[in-house]
């Protein structure tokens, strides 16, 4: 099961990511248990894939208009639908892989899957406990969920 | 265009040749774009390791900038393809994965710089420029 000090794992990373790749920090709530098995998803949705020693999934939840900002903020001229896609997959992956500096290597990412579509149904793990990380950046909300058994 | 020295000789400039490979289009245009260097020409850009080999066979690049995960063949792999090919190129790994272990086969294997990301764009010109210097 995923402990406190592992989540801050993923807080951390999340917050080193808006203020690095946004070069703006993000708002990061306390992280909170997910009871009804969907956290609410956004229009676009990266996930990574854990296996290894750990098994579960992690994925980046986002609305258009936050990923719109942000690929405005890295002088980004493309807002298509492959580039929302290309964006949300690569926060998945960034934030995941950053993690292996605590979790080591024997914590193996995928390459990232896209889901677009806020009603998709979110990637559940049986038998793992889904925490959600609450994102605020700018007038934006998104979502890091992390499920890891 | 060549440099003017202070006997009033010309001498050419050096350019090198940089392949980007990484399996995000954002982040291949965003190594492309901020790189400040009048003496780099990017001859190619791939998405994964398959399309990175093809590539560097048919444009010998100098310089080539890795990620690491990617699908069909992932950088590492790439790495020790690409410096069978070509002892000589230097490549600077750009990647998420921030374990040393990762780091340091990767050095292992033939790459000649780490840089994770995310990066700013003043650490991406400073990770090419010490590639250059190195070339």
């Amino acid at each position: 099961m995923l402990q406190e000090q592992e989540l801050k794992t993923f807080v951390e990373g999340t917050t080193n990511y808006f203020e690095v790749a946004a070069q703006q920090p993000a708002t990061v709530g306390s992280p909170y248990l997910v009871t009804d098995r969907n956290p609410g998803m956004h229009e676009y949705t990266g996930i990574i894939s854990i296996s290894g020693r750990r098994e579960g999934v992690v994925y980046f939840t986002a609305p258009k208009a936050m990923l719109t900002v942000l690929l405005m903020k890295m002088q980004e001229n493309d807002f298509s639908h492959e580039n929302m896609r290309d964006l949300v997959g690569e926060v998945a992956n960034t934030i995941s892989g950053n993690a292996r500096r605590d979790f080591g290597n024997e914590f193996v990412i995928s390459v990232p899957s896209v889901l677009t579509g806020e009603r998709s149904e979110p990637p559940v793990l049986p038998g793992a406990r889904s925490f959600v990380i609450p994102i605020n950046w700018r007038s934006h909300s998104a979502k890091l969920v992390v499920s890891l058994k | 265009m060549g440099a003017v020295n202070g006997s009033g000789a010309v001498h050419a400039r050096r350019s090198f040749r940089l392949l980007i490979v990484d399996d995000s289009n954002i982040m291949r245009r965003r190594i492309e774009r901020s790189q400040q260097f009048d003496e780099l020409e990017v001859v190619g850009a791939a998405s994964n390791g398959v399309e990175a080999i093809e590539l560097f066979r048919r444009t010998d690049p100098d310089l080539v900038t890795m990620d690491l995960t990617m699908p069909q063949m992932d950088g590492i792999e790439c790495i020790e393809q690409i410096v069978r090919l070509k002892p000589a190129v230097r490549i600077l790994v750009i990647s998420a994965l921030a374990d040393k272990a990762t780091a340091v086969d990767a050095m292992e294997k033939g790459a000649n710089g780490f840089l994770n990301k995310p990066f700013t764009d003043r650490q991406l010109n400073e990770a090419i420029a010490e590639l250059i210097r190195g070339a």
